[in-house]
């Protein structure tokens, strides 16, 4: 049963939870608090099929709870070091739900630098894993901040992770292995389901969060959205759902996660 | 004659020369070979090109001036994302960056390691690393009737590597009990000399056939071991046995903050990095207290 009262991070979560629904039994990867209580909420409700760690190097089927004070009556199901990280990611045995900070609209991300290479103006994460996760299986993005910024008109100052832009795709390079399959915002959730004039993916609303209309998103974004035909309101949390987030994040750390920790009705 | 690879980390550092290339085991804060790291700092020692999984190794080697060029997949202290004193010069632009993906790395590496040019990979085709970060890269064709265009990721032979573990003996057999080895294993591998920092040393390793497994590389890898306990300090050294210790939160918030002062790093020498190792320990609390730092819980 859908309830009324929650906040916009819970609806966040339980929004992001639904990325993995029918992937099978990939490594789900949220990076982030917000992308990581998804995934456990995710495991725990619609697809316990799924591998989560334990946010270090162990698998584990039971999620771990948020701030935990040490590592009493953790239990694991196999050791899933770096190593074999890398090995499922280029085996495509994974989805991760990554935090980009710049996006364009062939779902080309940049986390490396803003400004030139060789001197950035502003040096970031580097590509760390997002050249090789996104060209060997599916992503899904976070964007907690909706707007302009993130969401450039041109292309991203630097790509680190592929998208559906051809000219980046000559022939020869295998694309076969790549996906985008969401972005959820905290305005709204968005896929690649559209087409664009040329044919090609193109990044289309599919449902809107409580309060938020289309063109408050479109305002919030610098290349020109579709909308899907069936565009609806996000799916609210369930009971079930705030009982699990609430058990594994006991300390409430997902309301500092959004400024303000506005509710999830606006 | 029996063999001793006993090293002090002054023995281990005179080795090493201007211009080289060092790869440094490890993974952010986790588990890297400070003591040594800190002995670098000390020296004269210039225009060295580091290869890693960085963390405050990188970042302290580049604030104090010893870095010409950086082949790394991130610099990062993971609860403080972006290592403070690398942002500061790579915005400077007072370094080379050779940026990689994560698992390119250890591509390179393994290259090295069987001593081939380069190892083929798609990842990177379709991003920008090609074009803006990295232009040397190049793709090969395959040769069979596939003909996938790939990338080629050159081998990251390494002069020298570092790496830190929990014990070691005298003939250079090592125990790794972290959680997660990372890839210490391959910068041992693509490396001319190996040594090795450990929490604890013995003459010669007698272990049984579960202990065996913990070792990280063969001893015909290792160059030199030095005891350092502590040595990992202020990145963790967490063992599955228990014992061992977390990173050091305090610590590394009070380095980063230096990052945002005029001459921070020179104060932060000034202040840990005077004296010897044991002057280093008893400046950030003795060593008992850096035993005694709780691991993370993620």
């Amino acid at each position: 049963m859908a309830t009324t009262d929650f906040t916009l991070a819970e609806l966040l979560i339980c929004a992001c939870a639904e990325v993995w629904r029918d992937d099978g039994e990939v490594l789900a990867t949220g990076i982030g608090i917000i992308p990581r209580l998804a995934q456990g909420l995710a495991k725990l409700t619609h697809s316990p099929e799924l591998m989560i760690t334990d946010g270090e190097a162990y698998l584990t089927e039971e999620p771990v709870v948020l701030g935990a004070k040490n590592h009493d009556g953790r239990r694991y199901g196999g050791w899933m070091p770096y190593a074999r990280v890398f090995d499922n990611v280029w085996g495509g045995r994974r989805h991760a739900l990554v935090g980009p900070v710049q996006v364009d609209r062939w779902g080309q991300a940049n986390i490396s630098c803003i400004g030139e290479f060789a001197r950035p103006k502003r040096q970031l994460l580097g590509l760390r894993g997002f050249p090789g996760n996104s060209i060997n299986h599916v992503n899904s993005f976070f964007v907690p901040n909706h707007g302009p910024r993130v969401f450039v008109d041109k292309e991203v100052d630097v790509v680190c992770s592929v998208g559906y832009k051809p000219e980046r795709w000559p022939a020869g390079v295998k694309q076969d292995y790549m996906r985008i399959h969401r972005i959820v915002t905290d305005l709204c959730v968005m896929d690649f389901g559209g087409r664009n004039d040329e044919g090609g993916h193109a990044i289309r609303v599919i449902s809107l969060h409580p309060g938020i209309t289309f063109e408050q998103v479109q305002a919030a974004t610098g290349f020109p959205l579709l909308q899907a035909d069936n565009l609806g309101e996000t799916a609210h949390p369930t009971e079930e759902q705030l009982a699990i987030i609430r058990r594994l994040d006991p300390k409430d750390m997902r309301s500092k996660q959004i400024k303000d920790n506005p509710p999830g009705r606006r | 004659m029996a063999l001793n690879k006993e090293l002090s980390v002054k023995d281990i550092v005179a080795e090493l020369r201007d211009g080289m290339t060092i790869g440094i085991g490890g993974w952010g804060p986790r588990r890297k070979p400070m003591a040594i790291v800190r002995e670098i700092l000390r020296s004269d020692l210039k225009d060295l090109t580091l290869v890693g999984y960085g963390g405050t190794d990188m970042g302290m080697l580049a604030a104090a001036g010893k870095v010409k060029k950086l082949i790394y997949a991130f610099v990062s202290l993971d609860f403080i994302p972006l290592e403070p004193f690398f942002r500061k010069a790579r915005e400077a632009g007072s370094i080379q960056g050779v940026e990689l993906d994560e698992g390119q790395l250890h591509w390179g590496l393994r290259a090295a390691a069987m001593r081939i040019p380069f190892l083929p990979t798609r990842v990177g085709l379709g991003t920008d690393q090609l074009t803006k970060v990295y232009p040397d890269l190049r793709t090969v064709t395959s040769p069979y009737d596939d003909g996938e265009v790939l990338l080629a990721i050159p081998a990251i032979k390494l002069d020298v590597a570092l790496l830190h573990v929990h014990k070691a003996d005298r003939l250079g057999n090592v125990r790794l009990y972290a959680p997660d080895p990372f890839f210490d294993e391959l910068f041992a591998r693509a490396a001319d000399r190996s040594y090795v920092s450990c929490e604890e040393l013995v003459d010669r390793i007698d272990g049984d056939e579960i202990d065996a497994r913990f070792n990280l590389v063969e001893r015909n890898l290792v160059n030199g071991v030095a005891l350092t306990p502590g040595g990992a300090h202020p990145t963790s050294n967490v063992s599955i046995h228990g014992g061992g210790y977390g990173w050091d939160v305090a610590h590394l918030k009070r380095y980063c903050a230096a990052a945002e002062e005029d001459g921070g790093w020179q104060k932060y020498a000034e202040e840990f990095l005077r004296g010897d190792e044991a002057a280093y320990q008893q400046a950030v609390g003795g060593a008992d207290a850096i035993l005694r730092l709780p691991r993370q819980v993620f």
